[in-house]
């Protein structure tokens, strides 16, 4: 008998999803798939009526429900609890504290909602995110969020990757680098009424780290369309790195030739780096990088766990930083 | 005051009305997403708070005459030496487990923890010396050694500061500033405006005037100095 060697990777026993959630996702999706006439068309749209679509877009289509195709590249690991991952997070727009995000994105309007798409592409576009969901199957992406401040979650989005969307646009040979740009409007975000971080919102990736397959475009979590809290109506999601890198609330993609200057980079140039790789070896000046509490796994005395080279993606994307000394480039 | 145990005892029982929480919240699993955390920034925030409270004692009762609140200031002082403790332990143990290695490093390397050991570190001597007994045995030196609350405020806001650095946001650390350098500026400012007592006979003939104790602004000498009903228990 051959001896197993436990891999860090490995979910721990009460780390996998019990049966009965997932049969509840499986039945859900399959009774939308029947009142849509097409369980495993991978396009299907949240609404059954251009009716219902209306009110859904009047009322915020904050109960919208998504179909999508579960993915390899998902982890088995148990998803926390949705009230926690929509009650729990930071989106500044909205306030610094962690429960300001649910509070105060309540009057988030989503629709219409248009995302400028532009810079070294060939087809360059105003694109409404509708349009945009519609792009390319979407998929139920289960993966792990490792937040810089040392807590994770492990969420399961919905989208498809971000390489489908290139594909279709087309960057030019002169696009070395994509940048993410929120949605800043003062009368919707009181958060972005104060000086905490140069607005709008910033972030950006490199191109080959975008075109990565796990870079997800997002447009939903936990079977619906993303709550505003959680960066309605389309957001980026990008799992070996801090959670602050993947950008919410999308107003604008570009593809452009130089490095863009990220907001936190800006704020905190020695504290946020451009790449903000999940790496527990650097630490954060502030506190060590190289444990994490992961949210909504019990009371006070729950141990933290051990926090993995690049958020335990690494046998994926450590090949995009081959040569490079993450220590500086951090 | 009349009763001077009732409003002790009253205050007492307040005073322990965060610890409570906290277990009342426990119990019903609604300390947030992340107990630890919440556990651990509220108890730093009560300890700061009943430290302001302690401070906020002697300009209280030079401002208007409320010489019943010297006899809460060491139970107060106590006080923010406990959520001091539960702070500390919260970090030790509830976030770190008693990873002396991780704690080490954390104490060393990282300024904002740094300045907070400090802070309790210098609280410990404080408490240690609260009782009646230690103040009669240190006589005059008692009140030297307990004008180090005064470092002990600006560290503890420091490492507010500091920890809330990460976030960019120093909306809240700014407040507790401002109440610090207020509870402080009246002291230096009262320092300033008259040279310390000469002698406590004097200071204690002032005592008695009528209104007891004013500023200089309202007239008669500013008051430093443990008055002779309070002295030495509650000296200043």
């Amino acid at each position: 008998m051959p001896i197993r060697i436990s891999d860090p990777a490995d979910p721990r026993p009460g780390e996998i999803t019990p049966r009965e959630s997932w049969e509840r996702l499986r039945e859900r999706r399959a009774l939308l798939g029947a009142a849509v006439g097409a369980a495993l068309t991978p396009l299907v749209a949240s609404a059954a009526t251009p009716a219902a679509a209306a009110t859904q877009a009047a009322s915020g289509p904050a109960d919208a429900k998504l179909d999508a195709k579960p993915s390899v590249l998902s982890t088995m690991e148990r998803p926390t609890p949705r009230e926690d991952v929509t009650g729990y997070n930071n989106f500044y727009e909205f306030g610094t504290d962690k429960s300001d995000p649910e509070r105060y994105a309540k009057s988030l309007r989503v629709r219409p909602w248009t995302v400028a798409i532009e810079g070294e592409v060939a087809k360059p576009g105003r694109f409404d995110v509708d349009d945009l969901r519609r792009l390319a199957p979407l998929e139920e992406r289960i993966y792990r969020l490792r937040c810089v401040e040392g807590w994770s979650m492990v969420i399961p989005w919905i989208g498809y990757s971000f390489s489908e969307l290139m594909k279709r646009v087309e960057p030019t040979g002169a696009a070395k680098f994509v940048e993410f740009v929120t949605l800043a409007d003062p009368k919707q975000m009181p958060g972005v009424r104060s000086m905490v971080l140069a607005w709008p919102y910033t972030e950006g990736l490199r191109i080959d780290e975008a075109a990565h397959p796990l870079t997800l475009l997002t447009f939903g979590l936990y079977g619906d369309v993303l709550p505003p809290q959680n960066g309605a109506p389309m957001r980026v999601v990008v799992p070996w790195k801090y959670g602050f890198k993947s950008a919410k609330s999308l107003v604008a993609i570009r593809f452009v030739e130089r490095q863009p200057l990220t907001s936190w980079h800006r704020a905190a140039p020695n504290e946020y780096g451009f790449y903000a790789n999940v790496n527990p070896e650097v630490d954060h000046p502030r506190w060590s990088q190289a444990t994490e509490r992961r949210i909504g796994e019990g009371g006070l005395f729950v141990r933290r766990q051990p926090t993995r080279m690049f958020n335990g993606y690494g046998e994926q994307v450590a090949s995009l930083y081959a040569g490079m000394d993450l220590r500086r480039e951090f | 005051m009349r009763s001077p145990r009732a409003l002790r005892a009253l205050v007492f029982a307040l005073a322990l009305v965060p610890l409570a929480r906290f277990v009342v919240l426990g119990a019903l699993d609604s300390l947030s997403a992340n107990p630890v955390e919440f556990v651990q920034r509220s108890t730093g925030t009560w300890a700061l708070a009943m430290l302001c409270i302690t401070l906020a004692v002697t300009p209280l009762r030079r401002l208007f005459g409320w010489s019943w609140l010297m006899r809460l200031r060491r139970m107060l002082g106590l006080f923010a030496f406990f959520y001091a403790c539960l702070h500390l332990l919260a970090y030790a143990w509830l976030d770190q487990w008693f990873d002396w290695n991780a704690i080490v490093d954390d104490v060393l390397e990282r300024p904002f923890i740094t300045v907070g050991v400090v802070a309790f570190v210098l609280l410990i001597p404080l408490a240690a010396t609260s009782t009646n007994a230690m103040m009669r045995r240190l006589g005059r030196r008692w009140q030297e050694l307990h004008r180090l609350v005064y470092a002990i405020a600006v560290l503890a806001v420091l490492h507010y500061w500091w920890h809330k650095a990460g976030k960019n946001d120093f909306s809240a650390p700014l407040a507790w500033a401002l109440v610090v350098a207020g509870l402080l500026a009246v002291r230096l400012a009262w320092h300033w405006a008259s040279p310390p007592a000469r002698s406590r006979r004097s200071a204690q003939a002032a005592r008695t005037m009528p209104g007891g104790a004013r500023p200089a602004a309202a007239g008669g000498a500013p008051l430093r100095g443990p008055t002779l009903r309070q002295a030495p228990l509650e000296r200043e």
